[in-house]
């Protein structure tokens, strides 16, 4: 029988916000346990929440960033469970009226382009950490983390394969970041995925059972595990057997899911509207303001290039596959605007592959896009060689002469040398020392043509400009 | 002395601002006091000599620079629900019987800004689920009038402290009548303002959208200088409101020519025993003297109060009372098994038969399947509830009634039946379920002279028209004066 | 609606509070009680009635994204009942 596998996702993004959501405490990485846990972040006794405007403001943003409803008013819920990494003993979330309601986002896989519809995302606060190291067989609670803003993301079940599944969150993440409206550090847990996964036969219309598999902290995961679990769906319903309704577990150790829970041990969480914390009104001013702050989408600005600069799909997806990259392109061809293709070509080849070399990210490339711009105007206009460039390149990446790239041509003497009558005398002398492969030229033999610009350039030390050198040896050898 | 101890706040401000007595002096009067009677009473489960008098020296200080408040210098018995920094404060439970505050609540920043002394934290009902003060964890209150009998609850140990002399004035929270039927079971005065006007913060919760703390006082005239330091916005409360700061003493000497007087027809009708309503007569008698008249309004969800009070506040109560685990402060069972174990074992042990009940309750109705036949169901009437209120606003200025249908019961009568405990909230928890502002005044005695209250009710935000309509009435009785030692 | 001792018991369960049999049985026989009073509720058709959260139809206030805490670790865990290394201890919590 064929197979198909239905996917939706639940992401949780970490907000990039100063303080928490309902308290004033740092959501800073990597504090001293507890330091960062404020009274109100310990459910002391009579303490209260008040929502942080940065994380609803960044909640907006990603509404709009996704043409989604933002829905005023929504409504705060508390989602009640008990579990020590949960100080109140619930979870302050969204249940009815989320913030964000529906959107969509566009994915590409194998060149085939698919809209994948969002359900909602709502605000919540995040748990704080159990640490499994062994504290005289207990173990030991870190809520630094607690009351970290999230912003939870659903998609609708509209993912067919790992591929699709990754390809979404992966355009997802970059979108949040595009943003600025978390930082999207996996290893820190900013971006983490939850996948709800069934199969049918394919043609099917109803979907099949589907289990929530938690913990997918990588995108290398998150295509592992669902293959993984899709697998394991199909061998059970091959079998003849049905598959149960479960929250599992993704062990990247064996690379297998396994039981967490079942659905009837699943919790009660007798979701009501927080009565410390009142409706959410969002004004339309508001909205109209932080839409107009928003930066040009990374979609509407893909497009762009391929319209207005003529990049190619690939180099435009690649180009505005981060905020980052596309800014520093940006800024570089802004100096350039007749030159797209160049300028995608050296940040995509020379930057990024000396960049990936080095292990850094581009906002910390030490040639900054006007540098890059400099340097790619002197190749345009004739100045250097797209060889020469390199060098340029290398002393440019290690600082040299204030990074001055005239300063730094003329100091390593690499100017070319476009000047039609010292190309002229250069050639005639080549010409004179050659007089047999001029023959052989005029005789038919085309290599020998080759083997003169060989001799030309050589004899430039590889300063000519060699479309010029081209052009005269032709002219003279057909006199 | 004894002028000392039944001495207005008002008396009580000026001796101090005429160098007639030092706060300190004061505060000691009222430790002595205490030290010598509550073992009677148990109106306090803390008393702190050494803090209350290094608050009184610092409002000595206050004193003499001239920089002094209304309420500087006086020592104010403060109800331990409200967090006050390096104080036990217990929530009258066992889950907190070792919980010393970190951190200041915004009434008690509010009264330590202005200068007032905290005079000890009051007994009260566990988790201030209770209306006689006989489920804390640290034992009954007796009733100064009659010490076989309840002081009421939740606030029963402020209730009793003011009655008994004990204090000045306290503070008390009321989510259903826990200011006003204490209040009017031990014979003294309390109002619980329009919700939002005092800070919850640092007030541990029992039912968040029914919570308001309030002042406990021998007179509406007290009320409403201690209003004046408790009402405030707070950022920290997310319900707080913003409003225009008030002087609640500035209508007090307005005559009440021309006032109406709403007595609603469903609260005079059976259920209120034959002394509460002579007491209640005589009372509307005098405000009849005094200018004002009468007319019948009906509130005809009153029935429907205690159902959907007792939906909503446990509700609210469950999940509000899940923090207390044992895992980061409060009690923690002695011995258990795994973190489970752990868990129900603190809460079993922690929390008293009357919280736990009411955990059950909310647990179950805000569950799977029953949420909407419970919680939507009784949030809908509360807002017919409000709706009755409002109508009935078009033909009245203020609401009057009993406070409770029956004078103070005896301790032990109804603690076996917790649904004739319910009972004696029916006419308080409306105002609750509302928002609106409610106080609760002394008009008399009656089975074996035991208090009466007369219940005021009066629209969103009027709490100086309520203080002048209970101080016209004490103007002229002197129900309020009389103490039961 | 008819309670029973399972119900009883799943709700203690859900509410983390340690039950034994007789507690059930009693509190069955109260929360039976107050249920009957709570039942009265439904004689009355909302159906056209807006359910109501809050006392006062105010929305809510926003907090300016800034950091106002400073660290409390040392006061708030003086009265934790165990800690070690800055954390909370509590039994081994299993995943």
């Amino acid at each position: 029988m064929q197979w198909e596998i239905v996917i939706g996702l639940e992401v949780h993004t970490q907000l990039s916000t100063q303080s928490k959501i309902f308290s004033g405490a740092s959501t800073a990485y990597g504090a001293a346990p507890n330091t960062q846990a404020c009274v109100i972040d310990l459910a002391l006794p009579g303490v209260l929440p008040v929502l942080n405007k940065g994380a609803v403001e960044r909640a907006i943003k990603f509404g709009l960033s996704v043409g989604a409803k933002i829905n005023s008013p929504s409504i705060f819920a508390r989602k009640n469970y008990f579990y020590p990494d949960l100080p109140k003993g619930y979870q302050i979330s969204q249940y009815e009226l989320p913030v964000v309601q529906g959107g969509s986002i566009k994915i590409e896989v194998d060149g085939i382009e698919k809209t994948i519809r969002l359900t909602r995302a709502h605000l919540e606060e995040d748990a704080g950490k159990s640490l499994h190291e062994d504290f005289h067989g207990m173990s030991g609670i870190d809520l630094n983390r607690a009351g970290t803003p999230l912003l939870e993301i659903v998609s609708e079940p509209d993912l067919r394969s790992s591929a699709e599944a990754v390809a979404y969150a992966k355009t997802l993440h970059s979108l949040v970041r595009w943003i600025g409206i978390c930082d999207g550090n996996m290893q820190e847990g900013s971006f983490r995925c939850d996948a709800n996964v069934s199969v049918r036969p394919r043609g099917q219309e109803k979907f099949g059972t589907r289990c929530e598999i938690k913990n997918l902290n990588s995108f290398r995961f998150l295509e592992k595990a669902i293959d993984y679990e899709a697998r394991r769906q199909i061998d059970i319903l091959e079998d003849g057997g049905a598959i149960r309704q479960e929250t599992r577990l993704y062990d990247a150790n064996k690379d297998e899911t396994r039981t967490m829970r079942t659905k009837e041990d699943a919790n009660d969480y007798r979701y009501f509207p927080d009565p410390d914390l009142l409706p959410l009104e969002i004004s339309p001013d508001w909205i109209g303001h932080i839409a107009s702050s928003l930066p040009e989408l990374p979609q509407v600005r893909e497009d762009r290039y391929v319209s207005e600069l003529s990049l190619t799909a690939y180099d435009a997806a690649v180009l505005t596959s981060s905020r980052e990259i596309a800014d520093y392109f940006e800024a570089t061809v802004r100096v350039l605007p007749t030159q797209a293709k160049l300028c995608a070509n050296w940040i995509m080849g020379d930057v990024m592959a000396q960049l990936n070399k080095e292990g850094i990210e581009i906002p910390a490339c030490p040639i900054q896009p006007d540098s890059l711009a400099a340097l790619l105007t002197r190749i345009s206009d004739g100045t250097i060689s797209g060889k020469a460039a390199k060098a340029v390149f290398e002393s440019l990446w290690h600082g040299e002469l204030n990074k001055d790239v005239d300063a730094i041509i003329a100091a390593k003497g690499l100017k070319q040398i476009s000047d039609d009558g010292a190309i002229d005398k250069i050639i005639d002398q080549v010409l004179q020392a050659n007089p047999q492969q001029v023959a052989d030229y005029r005789n038919g033999k085309e290599k020998a043509f080759n083997s003169l610009v060989g001799q030309i350039m050589k004899a430039t030390q590889g300063k000519a400009n060699p479309a010029q050198v081209h052009a005269i040896l032709k002219k003279k050898l057909e006199q | 002395m004894n002028t000392l101890f039944n001495a207005s706040l008002e008396q009580l401000s000026t001796q101090l601002a005429g160098k007639k007595i030092s706060s300190t002096e004061l505060t000691t009067e009222f430790l002595k006091r205490i030290q010598q009677l509550n073992p009677e009473y148990n109106a306090f489960i803390t008393v702190n000599e050494e803090m209350s008098l290094a608050q009184a020296q610092a409002a000595d200080k206050l004193l003499a620079s001239g920089k002094a408040n209304a309420l500087t210098g006086i020592p104010i018995a403060q109800k331990d629900i409200f967090c006050a920094k390096g104080w036990l404060t217990t929530c009258g439970s066992k889950m907190l019987s070792n919980f010393v505050s970190p951190y200041d609540a915004g009434v008690i920043e509010r009264f330590n800004q202005t200068g007032s002394v905290n005079l000890g934290k009051t007994n009260m009902d566990e988790f201030a689920m209770g209306s006689s003060n006989e489920t804390s964890y640290y034992g009954v209150v007796r009733n100064p009038w009659d010490r076989l009998a309840v002081p009421g609850g939740s606030s029963g140990g402020a209730a009793c402290a003011v009655a008994a002399r004990l204090a000045p004035a306290a503070t008390g929270t009321d989510t259903g009548g826990s200011i006003r039927q204490p209040a009017a079971l031990c014979g003294i005065s309390g109002i619980k303002p329009t919700y939002g006007l005092v800070s919850r913060y640092g007030m541990i919760a029992f039912a968040s959208s029914l919570d308001q703390g309030g002042p406990m006082a021998k007179s509406a005239e007290d009320l409403a200088l201690l209003l004046n330091v408790m009402v405030g916005f707070d950022p920290r409360d997310s319900t707080s409101l913003q409003r225009d700061i008030e002087d609640y003493t500035r209508d007090l000497q307005k005559p009440l020519n021309g006032l109406r007087i709403g007595l609603p027809k469903e609260y005079f009708a059976e259920g209120m025993s034959k002394d509460v309503e002579m007491a209640i007569e005589n009372a509307l008698n005098e405000y009849r003297k005094l200018g004002a008249q009468t007319v019948e309004v009906t509130l005809p969800n009153t029935p429907l109060s205690i159902p959907v009070y007792y939906v909503l506040a446990p509700a609210e109560a469950s999940s509000n009372l899940s923090r207390f685990d044992g895992v980061r402060y409060g009690y923690r069972a002695e011995s258990y098994g795994d973190l489970g174990d752990m868990y129900r074992k603190t809460r079993a042990q922690g929390f008293g038969p009357e919280v736990k009940r009411r955990i059950l309750i909310g647990t179950y109705v805000l569950s799977h399947g029953y949420y909407d036949a419970y919680y939507i169901k009784a949030q809908k009437l509360r807002r017919l509830i409000a709706q009755d209120f409002t109508d009935a606003y078009k033909q009245c200025d203020i609401i009057m009634g009993p406070t409770t249908p029956t004078v103070a019961f005896n301790v032990g009568e109804k603690s076996g039946d917790p649904i004739q405990m319910y009972l004696s909230d029916i006419y308080t928890s409306a105002a609750n379920l509302t928002g609106l502002p409610a106080m609760s005044i002394p008009v008399g005695f009656g089975d074996q002279h035991r208090p009466v209250g007369l219940h005021i009710i009066g629209n969103y935000f009027r709490e100086a028209q309520m203080l002048n309509v209970a101080h016209q009435y004490q103007q002229t009785t002197d129900w309020h004066q009389q103490s039961p030692l | 609606m008819t309670l029973t001792v399972t119900d009883v018991k799943r709700i203690a369960d859900l509410a983390y509070i340690e039950i034994d049999n007789d507690e059930a049985e009693a509190t069955l026989t109260q929360l039976t009680g107050i249920f009957d009073l709570i039942e009265t509720m439904q004689a009355i058709d909302t159906s056209s009635v807006e359910p109501m959260s809050h006392a006062q139809s105010v929305t809510q206030r926003l907090r300016d994204d800034e950091i106002t805490e400073t660290d409390q670790r040392d006061a708030c865990q003086a009265i934790a009942p165990q800690v070690e290394a800055g954390l909370y201890l509590v039994p081994k919590v299993i995943e």
